[in-house]
C-alpha cells in the first residue's frame, strides 16, 4: 500500500478541499491553494517513502526513474499553483476548483509515470486529461480562454482515440496489457512485431500530441495563448514531464525489443519538432505564442535524445527535462508578472526599456532566455550537451546537425526578447510583483545561473534513475 | 610573495576576482549619481588588483618549465571525466596577463559613460573573468562555458551602450559567433565520446583517424575563425567594431579577436596534426587573403574606427599566416604579434574614443589639424600608427618579421605576399595621419580641442611604453613561450616531418 500512497495522498486531499470549497461560506481560494502547495510537497517526500516494486497485480511500478519523475511533476505543480495565486485574484478568476483541479491533474500525472499496464497508462491519461481541459477554459468569461479549452479538449479528445486504438491493437497482437507480457510478446523475431507496430505508431502518436511534438503540435500556440498565464506555467512543466518519462519507458521497456521499428519514429518526430520550434517562433510577438513554439522546439531536443534508445538516452532525456522545467517555470513567472493595472499584457514589445527599470526582474528573464537558447555557463547549455552526447553515441549524427542548425534559429528569438528588455526604449510600468512570483522567478534563475556549480548531484540522480529505469527492464 | 602565489590557487583568483567585483556591484548601490562613482571605483580597484595578480603570476612562472604550471583541479562532472582543470603554459600566461592589463584601461577609458554605469561595470569585469578564465582553461568543457559565455556581456555591451546601429551590430556579433562556436559544440561532444573525458591534456594525446581529424579542423575552424575574424568569416567584424563603445571595440579587438588564434595554438595544431597539415595551404591562403583584400577594405574606408577596425582585422591574418607556416620563428611570431597587436590596436581605439570624447567626428573628412592643436595626442598616435605597420623599434616590427621569417622557410611567395602587408598597411596608415593629424583644411580646425588629460596619459602611457620597450627588447615576451613553442612544433612536427615533402608540394601548389 506504501507504493500507491502519494497517489492516495494527493486524492484524498482534493477531495477534502474540494468539500472544505463547496461547505464554505467564503471564498477560500487563497488557503485552499496554499494547502494544496503544501499536499503536494508533502506527496514528494512520501514519494521517497514509497518502495520499489510492482503493485497492484502489476498495474502501477515505483522504482528510481519513476520516482525522479513524480518529483519533476511536483515540481511544476508547486511552482504553476504558487504563480497561480495572485495570478487568479488579479484577473477575477480566483476560485477553490483551481487547485483542486491541479491536485487532480496532478493524480493521473503520478498513475502515468508509474504505469505497469496499458490500461493504467489510459486512465491515468484520462485523468490528467480532463483535469487540464476544465483548467484551460478556467477563465469562463474570456472567449479567449474558452476557445483554448475546447481546443484543447477536441485535439486532445482525439489524440485519446488514437491512444486507444493504438492499445487494443498492441493487445490484440501480444495477448496482454501488462508491460512485462508486451515485453516478452516482442522480444526476440516475432512475427506478432509486424502488426504490432501498426499498434506501437497509434501509441505514440497519442502521446506526441501531449508533449506537443511536431506534427501533431497544433494546438499549442494556441493554448499557450489562450489559457490563463498561470495555468500554462503549469500546461508547460508538469504534462510535459509526465507523458515523456511514460514515453521514455514504454518505448524503453514493453517495446525495447522493437527499437528498430520506432527510432526512425522518433527520430522523424524529433527533428519536425526542432525545425518547427526554431521556425514558428520567429515572427511571434505574443510571448506566450512564443513560448508555445519554444516548448514545440525543446521537446524535440528532449526526443532527440531519447531517440539514441540507451541508458545515456534516459539520462539526457531526465537533465534535459529537469532544467527545462526549471527554466519554464521562471520564464512563465516573469510572463505572470507581466500586467498593467490589473491587466495581463502579454506582446513582447510591452517588455521594452525593462532594463532600465527594473534590472532585477529583466537579468532574470534574460537567464531564462539564454538557457533556453542554450548558451553557457547557464543550465540549459548542459541540457543540451547530454542529449546531443546521447545522440553522438547512437550514431545519429544527422539529427545533431539539424539540432545544432535549430539551435541557432531558435536563438534568434529568443535573443529577441532580451533585444527587446536591454536595448529598446520604453516603460514598462508593470504592477508590483507579488512574494510568489518572485520566489519563483528568482529561485528559477539562481538555479539556471549557478547549476554549473554544482551540476554532479542532478546529472548523478539521473544516471542513477535511468539505471533504474534500464535495469528492471521499464 | 612569489612563494604565496606558488601555492594559493592563483588562477580561480584571477576567474573570481573579477567575478566578486561584478557581484558587489551589482547587489549595491541604486541609480544616483554618487553611487555611479563609487561603482566606477570599485570596477577599477578589482581590476587593478586583478592585474597585480596577473603580474604575480608572470614573475612567478617559470619558464624553464615545460608544461602546465600552476595546475588546479576540482571534480566537476565526476562520471563525465569533466573536471575543472586550470594551468598555464607560456603560450597562455601572456594572455592572462594581457586581459587583466587591458581591463583596467578600458574602464578607465569608459570613465565618462553616463548611462546605467552599474550594469557596465559589471558586464566589464564578467567579461575579463571569463576571458581570463578561457585562456587557463585546461578542460574542453570550461573551455567552451568561457569561450561562448563572452557572448552574453558583449552582446550588452555593444547593444546597450554602443552607436546608432548598436542593435543590428549585437544581434549579428551574437548570431554569428554562435553559428561559428555551435560546429565546434559537436566537435566537443563527439571528442567527449572518443576519449570519454573532456581534459584537455589528454586530448592532445589521443590519437584520432585521419577522417575525423578534417571534420573537427573544419568545426574549430568555424569556432576559432569566426572569434579571430579569418576571411571571409569577418563580416560580423566592422559593424562590431564600429558600433561597440570604444572600450567595447578594444576589448573585442585586442583580447576576444586573440581567443580565436589562441584556439588554433591550443586546439587545431596538438590534437589534430594530420588535418593542420592537410589544411595548412588552404589556411595560408586565408590569411594572405585577408591581409591583402582587407588592407585594401582599410583603405577604402572613410571612418577612422572603422579604418582601424580593417587594419585590425588584416594583421589577424598575418597572425594566421605565423601560425600555419608550423615553423618555430612562425609561430613565435605569431605569438608574439598577437600580444603586440593586442596593445597597439587597443591603443588605437582609445586614441579614437580620446577624440570621441572631445565630441569629434569618427569621420576622416571632419578630421585635421590635430597635429598643432593636440601636440601630445599627435605623438602618442604616430607611435601607435608606426607600431602598427611595423617599423623597427616597435613591437610590431618583431612579430612580423618573425612570421616572415617562418614564412619564407615554407615558400618564398608565401611571404613576398604576406610581406606586401606590411607595406599596404603603411599606405592606410599614413592616409590616416594626414588626414587626422597634419591637413590644416578641415572645417573642425577651428574648433580648439584640449590636448590629452591625466586619465588619458594614464590609458595611453603604458601603452606606448610597453609597445616601444618589446620592440627593442622582444625577449621578455619570448622567453616565457621559447619551450611551450618548441614543445607545440615538435609535436605537430611529428607528423610534419613524415610527410614533409608532400607539405611543400602542396605549398607550392596553393601560392604559385
Amino acid at each position: 500500500m506504501m507504493s500507491v500512497l502519494p497517489v492516495l495522498f494527493i486524492g484524498l486531499g482534493g477531495l477534502v478541499m474540494l468539500l472544505a470549497g463547496v461547505l464554505a461560506r467564503r471564498d477560500h481560494s487563497f488557503a485552499i491553494t496554499a494547502a494544496a502547495i503544501i499536499v503536494l510537497a508533502l506527496a514528494g517526500r512520501l514519494v521517497f517513502v514509497a518502495p520499489d516494486g510492482v503493485v497492484l497485480h502489476g498495474l502501477l511500478v515505483t522504482n528510481g526513474f519513476t520516482r525522479f519523475a513524480d518529483i519533476l511533476v511536483l515540481l511544476g505543480a508547486i511552482g504553476g499553483l504558487a504563480l497561480s495565486i495572485a495570478y487568479n485574484k488579479r484577473t477575477g478568476i480566483g476560485r477553490f476548483e483551481y487547485p483542486v483541479l491541479v491536485l487532480f491533474a496532478v493524480v493521473g500525472m503520478i498513475v502515468l509515470v508509474g504505469a505497469n499496464n496499458l490500461l493504467s497508462l489510459y486512465v491515468g491519461f484520462e485523468i490528467q486529461s480532463l483535469a487540464l481541459y476544465v483548467l484551460a477554459a478556467f477563465a469562463r468569461h474570456s472567449l479567449r480562454s474558452s476557445e483554448a479549452g475546447l481546443k484543447y479538449f477536441v485535439l486532445g479528445a482525439l489524440s485519446s482515440g488514437l491512444l486507444l486504438y493504438g492499445i487494443s491493437l498492441v493487445y490484440g497482437f501480444a495477448g496482454t496489457t501488462g508491460f512485462a507480457g508486451i515485453a516478452r510478446a516482442f522480444s526476440g523475431d516475432n512475427t506478432a512485431m509486424i502488426g504490432s507496430t501498426f499498434g506501437l505508431v497509434f501509441v505514440l502518436v497519442g502521446l506526441a500530441f501531449k508533449i506537443s511534438a511536431a506534427p501533431f503540435h497544433m494546438w499549442t500556440p494556441d493554448v499557450y495563448e489562450g489559457a490563463p498565464s498561470a495555468v500554462t506555467a503549469f500546461f508547460a512543466t508538469a504534462p510535459k514531464v509526465a507523458v515523456m518519462a511514460l514515453l521514455a519507458r514504454v518505448l524503453l521497456g514493453p517495446f525495447g525489443g522493437m527499437l528498430v521499428n520506432w527510432q526512425m519514429l522518433v527520430e522523424i518526430l524529433a527533428a519536425a519538432s526542432m525545425i518547427v520550434g526554431a521556425i514558428g517562433g520567429m515572427r511571434q510577438n505574443n510571448i506566450k505564442r512564443l513560448m508555445g513554439y519554444s516548448a514545440i522546439g525543446q521537446m524535440g531536443y528532449v526526443l532527440m535524445g531519447l531517440a539514441a534508445g540507451n541508458q545515456a538516452a534516459v539520462r539526457g532525456v531526465l537533465i534535459y527535462l529537469t532544467i527545462y522545467v526549471v527554466m519554464s517555470l521562471g520564464v512563465f513567472g516573469c510572463i505572470v508578472a507581466m500586467s498593467r493595472k490589473g491587466r495581463p499584457v502579454e506582446q513582447i514589445g510591452d517588455l521594452a526599456g525593462m532594463a532600465a527599470e527594473d534590472p532585477r526582474y529583466a537579468l532574470a528573464l534574460a537567464v531564462f532566455m539564454w538557457g533556453l537558447a542554450g548558451i553557457p555557463p547557464l543550465a540549459g547549455f548542459f541540457s543540451k550537451l547530454y542529449v546531443f552526447l546521447a545522440a553522438v553515441r547512437a550514431g545519429l549524427d544527422g539529427l545533431a546537425v539539424i539540432g545544432i542548425v535549430t539551435s541557432l534559429m531558435a536563438a534568434a528569438y529568443y535573443l529577441r526578447v532580451i533585444k527587446v528588455m536591454y536595448f529598446d526604449r520604453g516603460e514598462p510600468g508593470f504592477d508590483q510583483r507579488t512574494v510568489g512570483m518572485n520566489a519563483v522567478i528568482y529561485a528559477s534563475a539562481v538555479a539556471t545561473a549557478l547549476f554549473i556549480l554544482m551540476p554532479a548531484p542532478i546529472t548523478e540522480a539521473s544516471t542513477y534513475a535511468a539505471h533504474a529505469l534500464m535495469s528492471a527492464g521499464f | 610573495m612569489i612563494t604565496l602565489i606558488a601555492v594559493a590557487p592563483i588562477l580561480s583568483l584571477l576567474i573570481w576576482l573579477p567575478v566578486i567585483g561584478a557581484l558587489i556591484i551589482f547587489a549595491t548601490g541604486d541609480a544616483s549619481e554618487a553611487s555611479a562613482r563609487s561603482v566606477r571605483w570599485v570596477a577599477l580597484w578589482t581590476s587593478l588588483v586583478e592585474l597585480v595578480l596577473a603580474l604575480g603570476l608572470l614573475a612567478a612562472f617559470d619558464p624553464q618549465r615545460t608544461g602546465f604550471q600552476f595546475v588546479e583541479r576540482l571534480a566537476w562532472l565526476p562520471q563525465a571525466g569533466v573536471s575543472y582543470h586550470l594551468g598555464v603554459d607560456g603560450i597562455s600566461l601572456l594572455f592572462v596577463v594581457m586581459s587583466a592589463l587591458l581591463t583596467p584601461i578600458a574602464i578607465v577609458a569608459s570613465w565618462r559613460e553616463p548611462r546605467r554605469v552599474r550594469a557596465y561595470m559589471a558586464a566589464f569585469l564578467l567579461l575579463e573573468a571569463l576571458t581570463i578564465g578561457m585562456f587557463e582553461s585546461l578542460d574542453f568543457m570550461l573551455f567552451y562555458v568561457f569561450f561562448e559565455g563572452v557572448l552574453l556581456p558583449m552582446y550588452l555591451i555593444i547593444g546597450v551602450w554602443g552607436g546608432e546601429q548598436r542593435v543590428r551590430a549585437a544581434i549579428r556579433f551574437f548570431l554569428f559567433t554562435l553559428a561559428g562556436s555551435l560546429p565546434m559544440l559537436l566537435a566537443l561532444v563527439w571528442m567527449w565520446h572518443h576519449a570519454g573525458t573532456t581534459d584537455m591534456v589528454t586530448l592532445m594525446h589521443t590519437p584520432i583517424s585521419a577522417s575525423a581529424q578534417n571534420w573537427l579542423f573544419i568545426a574549430f575552424l568555424f569556432a576559432f575563425g569566426v572569434k579571430a575574424a579569418v576571411w571571409p568569416l569577418h563580416s560580423w567584424l566592422p559593424d562590431a567594431y564600429g558600433e561597440a563603445p570604444v572600450a567595447g571595440t578594444v576589448m573585442l579587438a585586442a583580447v576576444l579577436s586573440k581567443m580565436g588564434s589562441y584556439g588554433f595554438l591550443r586546439f587545431s595544431l596538438p590534437m589534430l596534426p594530420q588535418a593542420t597539415l592537410y589544411f595548412a595551404p588552404l589556411m595560408l591562403a586565408l590569411g594572405v587573403i585577408a591581409i591583402i583584400y582587407l588592407s585594401f577594405a582599410a583603405f577604402a574606408q572613410t571612418d577612422m574606427k572603422r579604418m582601424i577596425a580593417y587594419s585590425s582585422a588584416a594583421h589577424m591574418g598575418m597572425i594566421v599566416v605565423g601560425i600555419f607556416t608550423l615553423t618555430v620563428e612562425g609561430i613565435e611570431g605569431a605569438l608574439f604579434q598577437m600580444i603586440s597587436h593586442g596593445l597597439v590596436i587597443a591603443a588605437l581605439f582609445l586614441c579614437v574614443g580620446v577624440l570621441l570624447a572631445r565630441g569629434q567626428s569618427r569621420l576622416l573628412e571632419h578630421l585635421g589639424g590635430l597635429a598643432v592643436r593636440m601636440p601630445v595626442f599627435a605623438t602618442f598616435l604616430m607611435i601607435f600608427v608606426l607600431a602598427n605597420v611595423g617599423l623597427p623599434g616597435t613591437s610590431g616590427f618583431v612579430g612580423e618579421v618573425l612570421i616572415l621569417a617562418g614564412a619564407i622557410k615554407v615558400n618564398f611567395w608565401l611571404a613576398l605576399l604576406a610581406g606586401s602587408g606590411m607595406i599596404l598597411s603603411v599606405m592606410f596608415m599614413l592616409v590616416l595621419v594626414r588626414r587626422v593629424l597634419f591637413d590644416q583644411s578641415r572645417s573642425s580646425v577651428a574648433l580648439a580641442p584640449p590636448d590629452v588629460g591625466a586619465g588619458e596619459w594614464l590609458m595611453l602611457a603604458p601603452l606606448a611604453m610597453l609597445v616601444l620597450v618589446l620592440g627593442i627588447h622582444p625577449d621578455a615576451l619570448t622567453v616565457p613561450f621559447d619551450r611551450a613553442v618548441h614543445g607545440l612544433v615538435q609535436q605537430t612536427g611529428g607528423v610534419l616531418a613524415m610527410k614533409a615533402d608532400l607539405h611543400h608540394r602542396m605549398l607550392a601548389m596553393v601560392s604559385r
